[in-house]
C-alpha cells in the first residue's frame, strides 16, 4: 500500500512538474473551468441573494392575511369587514394604548424608470396605517420625514431610491394622474421592504378608487404559536375565507418560485458550458498523456504499475480543474458579490437585491469543475494506464 | 542457429520463441522458434543489423513485450505466464534498463531520478537516501545529486540512468544501445562502468548495441540476423 501510495505520489509529481512544457493547453482548461464555475455562481449568487433579500424580510411572530387562494398581495382582497374580524381575532398582540397591533395594507404598482438601463419597470407602492411601519423590522429613516396622514406625500425604500430615477428627497413624482412628493427615505434592514414606496392607506384609497377594501392585512402576534390560533379563528368563521400565514412563511413562498426559476437557468447553461470545457479538458488531458508517453513509458519499464500512472493522470486532471474552480469562485467574488440587481418579485413588481455568495454555493461550484476535471482526466488517465510499454518507449 | 548451451545456472533460458507482429495486413515475423541460454554473470553484447529483432530481443527479456509462443524464463520466473502487473513487479525486483537516449525525467533531480526505482521498495526514506548516493557514487556522479538531466552532459546523464538501473540491486541490466548517442571518449566511460558492474558485482548484462567497439566490452557476442542468432564471439 505504501509503495503504490509513493508511486502515486512519485507520477503526480512528475506530472505536475512538466506541467510548463504544456502551459497555454493547460491554461485553456483552467480558463474554461474557470468560466463555467463563473456562470454558474453568478446565477447561484443571484438566486441565493433574491432568496436571502425576500425570504430574510419575514418574521415569524407577524401574520400576514390574504384572500384565500390569493398567491401574493397584488391579487388579492381582504374586505373592510373581514379586517374588522381579523383585528378581534385571538392571538392578536395589543399595544400600549390596548388597541390591536395590525395594519390593513393596499399594494400596487406604478411605473418607475430603471438608472442602469433607462427602461421602464413596474414598483410597489404601498399604502399603510400608521401601524405599518412599525410591523416591521429595522425600519428607520434615513433621510426626511415620515409621511403626514392625509397627504399625497410618499416615503421610498432605500434600495429603490438607488436602483430607479426620480425618488431623490424633496422631488416630485407623478402617480395615477397625481403628484406625490417624496419626503423621506428609509432602511429596513436590507429587506424586501427597501424595494418599496409607501404612501397613507386612506389617500390611496381614494385616490386608486379601492375604498373599502384592502389587499392584505398584518398583524403582529402575541407569539410564533399564536399563529395557529389565529387560522383556526379564521378557518371556522364563514365570513373569513382568508389564508392566514406566518410573514416568513410567506415570504419564503414568494422567494421560492423567482429563486426557483433563476436556479433552473443558471444549472442547465453551467452544464451546457461544462461539457465544452470538459471537451477542452479531454483534448489537454490526452495531449498530456502523449506528451508524456516517453516517462510513462519509462517508469512502467521500472516497475510502476499502470494504477499510478492512472491515478497520477487523474490527479492532474483534477488539479487543473480545482484550479480552474477556485479561480472561477474567485471571480465571481470578486465581480458579483454585492453586486445589486433588481428583477420582477411574485407581485409583478421589481425588488432590489444583491447577489449573494455563500460557501455552500463555491462548494457546489467546485464540484462541478472536478466533475469536469474527473471526466475530462478519466479517458486518458485509461489510456496512460493502458498504454503498451514498447509503443511508449519507441513511438 | 546458434543455441548457447546448458549453462548450470541460467539467468535467460529461452525456448522455440516465437514473435510476430501485424502491421495492417501484412504479419511480420521476428522470431520462430528462438532458442537462447545465459547464464548468471555473463555480460551479451547482442549485435546485428536493423530489424533483426535485436530491441525486441530486449524487450522481452525485460518483460515489456510479449513473445506469440514459447518459453522465457528470466531470473528464474516463466515471464510468459505472469500477468501484467505481476510482470511490473517482477521488473521492479530483478530488472534495470539502460536507454539509448537515457529517458531521465527532466523535472527531477539527479537523485530523485535514481530514487524511482526504490520507490516499489519497502526501503524508508533514509535508506532509499544512502542507497542513492552509492549508487550515484559507483558512477561517480556523488556530487551532481541536485543537478537536473539539463545541466549534464550525455555521458553524465547516461551515468545518472545507469545509477538508476543498479540502485535496486537488480541482477540484469537490459542496455539498449546505452552508448549509441556518445562520442568514443564517453562511451568508452560508460561500458567500462558496464564492465564493473559485470565483474566486481556480478550483474549480468545483455547489451544490443550496432558498435563493435562496444561489444568488445562485453564477454560475448551474439549475433541476430533474421530472427537467429548466427554466430558467437568470445571476445574476453
Amino acid at each position: 500500500m505504501r509503495s503504490i501510495m509513493l508511486q502515486i505520489l512519485a507520477v503526480t509529481v512528475i506530472n505536475l512538474k512538466s506541467l510548463p512544457q504544456r502551459l497555454w493547453l493547460s491554461l485553456a482548461t483552467v480558463i474554461a473551468v474557470g468560466l463555467v464555475v463563473t456562470v454558474l455562481l453568478a446565477f447561484l449568487s443571484m438566486a441565493n441573494g433574491f432568496r436571502r433579500t425576500i425570504a430574510d424580510s419575514g418574521a415569524e411572530d407577524i401574520a400576514v392575511v390574504l384572500r384565500s387562494g390569493a398567491v401574493s398581495e397584488i391579487n388579492s382582497v381582504v374586505l373592510r369587514d373581514q379586517v374588522r374580524l381579523i383585528e378581534d381575532g385571538p392571538g392578536i398582540a395589543k399595544g400600549s394604548d390596548g388597541k390591536p397591533q395590525t395594519s390593513g395594507e393596499l399594494y400596487l404598482t406604478v411605473n418607475g424608470i430603471k438608472r442602469s438601463t433607462g427602461t421602464k419597470a413596474s414598483l410597489p407602492l404601498r399604502g399603510l396605517g400608521p401601524q405599518g411601519p412599525g410591523l416591521r423590522r429595522g425600519v428607520v429613516m434615513i433621510a426626511g420625514r415620515m409621511f403626514n396622514p392625509g397627504s399625497n406625500e410618499i416615503i421610498v425604500g432605500r434600495a429603490l431610491g438607488k436602483e430607479f430615477e426620480g425618488f431623490e428627497l424633496g422631488r416630485t413624482v407623478a402617480f395615477n394622474n397625481t403628484r406625490w412628493t417624496v419626503v423621506g427615505i428609509f432602511a429596513a434592514d436590507g429587506s424586501v421592504f427597501e424595494s418599496e414606496i409607501w404612501a397613507d392607506l386612506p389617500v390611496l384609497q381614494s385616490l386608486f378608487k379601492r375604498t373599502g377594501a384592502v389587499q392584505t392585512v398584518r398583524a403582529r402576534l402575541t407569539s410564533p404559536a399564536a399563529i395557529e390560533t389565529l387560522r383556526a379563528y379564521s378557518d371556522n368563521d364563514p365570513r373569513l375565507k382568508l389564508d392566514v400565514m406566518s410573514e416568513a412563511a410567506y415570504f419564503a413562498q414568494q422567494a421560492s418560485n423567482t429563486s426557483d426559476l433563476i436556479q433552473k437557468l443558471g444549472w442547465p447553461l453551467a452544464i451546457a458550458m461544462a461539457f465544452g470545457s470538459l471537451a477542452g479538458a479531454l483534448n489537454t488531458m490526452y495531449s498530456s498523456v502523449a506528451a508524456r508517453a516517453t516517462e510513462i513509458a519509462t517508469l512502467r519499464a521500472i516497475g510502476f504499475g499502470g494504477f499510478s500512472a492512472f491515478v497520477g493522470t487523474l490527479v492532474e486532471s483534477l488539479i487543473l480543474a480545482a484550479i480552474g474552480g477556485v479561480i472561477g469562485a474567485a471571480a465571481t467574488y470578486l465581480v458579483f458579490d454585492g453586486f445589486t440587481a433588481s428583477t420582477m418579485g411574485a407581485s409583478f413588481s421589481q425588488v432590489v437585491f444583491n447577489f449573494q455568495l455563500s460557501p455552500r454555493l463555491i462548494g457546489q461550484g467546485l464540484l462541478l469543475a472536478l466533475a469536469v476535471g474527473l471526466f475530462g482526466g478519466l479517458f486518458p488517465a485509461l489510456r496512460a494506464a493502458r498504454m503498451p510499454i514498447v509503443a511508449g518507449l519507441y513511438g | 542457429m546458434l543455441s548457447p548451451t546448458d549453462p548450470i545456472d541460467p539467468m535467460i533460458d529461452i525456448v522455440d520463441l516465437c514473435k510476430r507482429f501485424t502491421k495492417g495486413k501484412e504479419t511480420i515475423t521476428i522470431f520462430d522458434g528462438l532458442n537462447l541460454a545465459i547464464p548468471r554473470g555473463d555480460f551479451v553484447a547482442v549485435m546485428g543489423p536493423s530489424g533483426s529483432g535485436k530491441t525486441t530481443l530486449l524487450n522481452l527479456l525485460g518483460g515489456i513485450d510479449r513473445s506469440d509462443a514459447g518459453e522465457i524464463e528470466v531470473a528464474g520466473e516463466r515471464l510468459d505466464r505472469l500477468s501484467e502487473s505481476e510482470l511490473s513487479r517482477w521488473r521492479a525486483s530483478h530488472i534495470g534498463f539502460i536507454f539509448q537516449f537515457y529517458n531521465l525525467m527532466p523535472m527531477l533531480t539527479a537523485a530523485q531520478n535514481v530514487e524511482l526505482p526504490l520507490l516499489l521498495t519497502r526501503l524508508g526514506r533514509k535508506e532509499r537516501r544512502q542507497r542513492v548516493e552509492t549508487a550515484l557514487g559507483v558512477v561517480g556522479l556523488a556530487d551532481r545529486v541536485k543537478h537536473y538531466p539539463k545541466e549534464m552532459s550525455g555521458g553524465q546523464q547516461q551515468r545518472v540512468a545507469i545509477a538508476r538501473a543498479i540502485v535496486s540491486d537488480p541482477a540484469l541490466l537490459l542496455c539498449d544501445e546505452p552508448t549509441g548517442d556518445l562520442d568514443r571518449t564517453t562511451a568508452d566511460e560508460v561500458l567500462s562502468i558496464l564492465q564493473v558492474l559485470n565483474r566486481d558485482l556480478g550483474k549480468t548484462i545483455v547489451m544490443v548495441t550496432h558498435d563493435p567497439a562496444a561489444a568488445q566490452y562485453a564477454k560475448r557476442s551474439l549475433h541476430l540476423d533474421k530472427g537467429h542468432f548466427i554466430e558467437k564471439e568470445l571476445v574476453a
